[in-house]
């Protein structure tokens, strides 16, 4: 076996064990800032996997838009909204989670099925290397268009969508009930911010 | 050694080619061609990680220096001749300081945090031409690569924000990543009109494109928008004054850094100032001609009546290559230190305001211009 290949093989073995055991983390640890930290490490990993399989090209959109921006922005939104709340109890956690568990087995079967019975074209399309860059801008211009507008679309939907919840306060009526929509009235009574001397000084973060 | 093997290369191809030249020297010696190529493998890696670390150190030195001119001080002036050593010396001292990880911190994320900060910064440094061949590995996604990797930091830095436990590492993780996702965009824009122009994103492609009547034939007469944008783009992702608002002293002690001693500043430090020539390098490779020279060497060489293939000859150009890199960066890092030590700080309101409101509709429309010009002379702008 050559030194490339083995490399290679190596290379696979440790991106394919951090993906599965980082996603493992990112579902079942208690600590949602360590999910999302681990989320990222996750999108990293299968970007490792593209450059194995020769898209550099892919490897680096996923890293910047997956890592970059959708991970940097998920954090984001836990840090500025982190409230150490004490939840109630759910009756019947356990019971809850046995169930869950149950489906993510099963779905984990079926695919685990449909990876073994599907008949892989092996080798596959050869791969174009540094080709591929030009290749995905001709499909995205030509017979891709209609999608990738409609991706476009979709994403200046959401983008109105957040700034119609976020700034209300533009709006004299409101959009649902048709009642006066006061900034006021929506946001949540601030948590006084500067230590009182009644309540013991709420801290910004603790330990997890 | 290396020198030998160019000299001893039969048909070298056009620029100096030193992988090859030292594979064939190793494998003279007896060895196989693929323990060659794993010989030579770490070989330019370790030389542009100790390039950009010596690249750093001089580059304290100027800030120091400069920063001193411009406030009527001297500066460091006793470690080695006009105080070369400081920065040295400033190295050692963190070095032997304490590490201290605060009780209530998240140690894991704290001591990961500056790691992710510099990791990459030192990768993005794969993608730096110094010459035809002469950089460690001629990617084809090049510059976006380099964009890529820099998208990574803000999840460092808030990282070592949120694991501080402090509110003013937390304010200062927020703005700091706040600010490289609002003026990455315009940067990738900035970059995209340079791309469209040299039909590649690979540096050594784009450099190439601009090899053409020297001087004149360098990006920035073409993109003069664009430089603009990329190099003030550039000051604010390494958080540079005027755009230093994540560690601004007066509001939030040092921001993300505040807790951090030891080696573990050190790389916050490090990695900020190897983003700095890594910034000043790529401005030059994209505008200022990378490599070439003001006046075409194959002119020059033409003149003198030498052919341009000789080995001697590629050596002396591969360095005019590498000084001229160098120079053109190291003159770019003078402008920034001049700027921090004379402009006063953005508000946060004004830096996402510029941003959003001024730098992106102003590089979208020098997107659009560039796209015209290049339907329109498709000659001058890269048809």
């Amino acid at each position: 076996m050559s030194i490339a290949s083995t490399t290679q093989q190596i290379c696979f073995l440790v991106l394919s064990a951090t993906t599965v055991v980082g996603s493992l983390g990112v579902v079942l640890l208690p600590n949602i800032v360590y999910s999302a930290f681990l989320l990222g490490g996750v999108f990293l990993s299968v970007a490792g996997l593209y450059l194995l399989l020769n898209a550099s090209f892919v490897a680096a959109a996923q890293i910047l838009v997956y890592v970059g921006a959708v991970n940097v922005l998920i954090l984001f939104a836990i840090m500025l909204v982190n409230k150490q709340e004490t939840l109630a109890a759910i009756p019947g956690l356990l019971v809850r989670r046995l169930l869950s568990g149950a489906v993510c087995a099963g779905l984990f079967a079926l695919l685990l099925r449909v990876a073994f019975t599907t008949t892989w074209a092996l080798p596959g399309p050869t791969p174009v290397g540094e080709e591929a860059t030009i290749r995905i801008g001709e499909h995205l211009f030509t017979d891709y268009l209609l999608p990738f507008e409609l991706a476009s679309v979709l994403l200046l939907m959401a983008m109105i969508g957040a700034i119609v919840l976020a700034r209300r306060d533009v709006f004299s009526t409101d959009v649902i009930t048709g009642e006066p929509a006061d900034q006021g009235l929506i946001e949540k009574e601030r948590t006084p911010l500067l230590i009182e001397t009644s309540a013991p000084a709420p801290t910004l973060l603790s330990k997890p | 050694m290396l020198s030998t093997g160019l000299l001893g290369a039969t048909v070298a191809p056009p620029g100096l080619d030193l992988q090859s030249s030292f594979i064939d020297l190793v494998q003279g010696m007896g060895l196989t061609a693929g323990a060659a190529r794993l010989l030579w493998l770490p070989l330019p890696m370790v030389l542009v990680l100790v390039g950009a670390v010596v690249g750093v150190l001089v580059s304290v030195w100027l800030e120091r220096k400069i920063s001193a001119a411009v406030q009527q001080r001297i500066g460091p002036e006793y470690a080695g001749a006009l105080g070369v050593l400081q920065p040295l010396a400033d190295g050692l001292k963190l070095v032997f300081k304490e590490d201290i990880i605060p009780a209530r911190a998240d140690s894991v994320l704290f001591s990961l945090g500056p790691v992710l900060v510099v990791v990459p910064v030192i990768l993005s440094w794969l993608v730096v031409p110094f010459g035809q061949n002469l950089l460690i590995s001629n990617v084809g996604v090049g510059i976006f690569l380099w964009i890529a990797l820099s998208s990574i930091q803000p999840i460092g830095l808030l990282m070592s924000g949120y694991s501080s436990n402090n509110k003013y590492s937390l304010l200062g993780g927020l703005r700091a990543a706040a600010q490289s996702i609002s003026y990455e965009i315009p940067l990738a824009l900035a970059v995209l009109a340079v791309v469209m122009m040299s039909n590649s994103l690979s540096t050594v492609d784009i450099v190439a494109q601009q090899t053409g009547a020297g001087i004149l034939s360098w990006n920035i007469w073409r993109q003069p928008v664009g430089f603009v944008i990329f190099w003030i783009c550039a000051l604010a992702e390494c958080e540079r004054l005027p755009f230093d608002l994540p560690e601004a002293e007066e509001e939030l002690v040092a921001g993300y850094q505040t807790e951090y001693s030891g080696m573990k500043f050190a790389l916050f430090y490090l990695g900020s100032y190897i983003n700095l020539v890594l910034s000043a390098l790529l401005v030059s490779v994209l505008y200022l001609g990378g490599w070439s020279f003001p006046v075409p060497v194959e002119w020059i060489t033409g003149w003198l009546g030498v052919s341009p293939d000789a080995p001697l000859v590629q050596v002396v150009t591969g360095s005019i290559g590498i000084v001229s890199t160098i120079l053109k960066a190291y003159l770019l890092v003078f402008f920034a230190i001049l700027l921090r030590w004379t402009t006063p700080r953005v508000r946060i309101d004004q830096l996402l305001d510029l941003g959003w409101k001024f730098l992106l509709p102003i590089a979208l429309v020098n997107l659009l211009v560039t796209a015209g010009l290049k339907l329109a002379f498709p000659v001058a702008f890269g048809g």
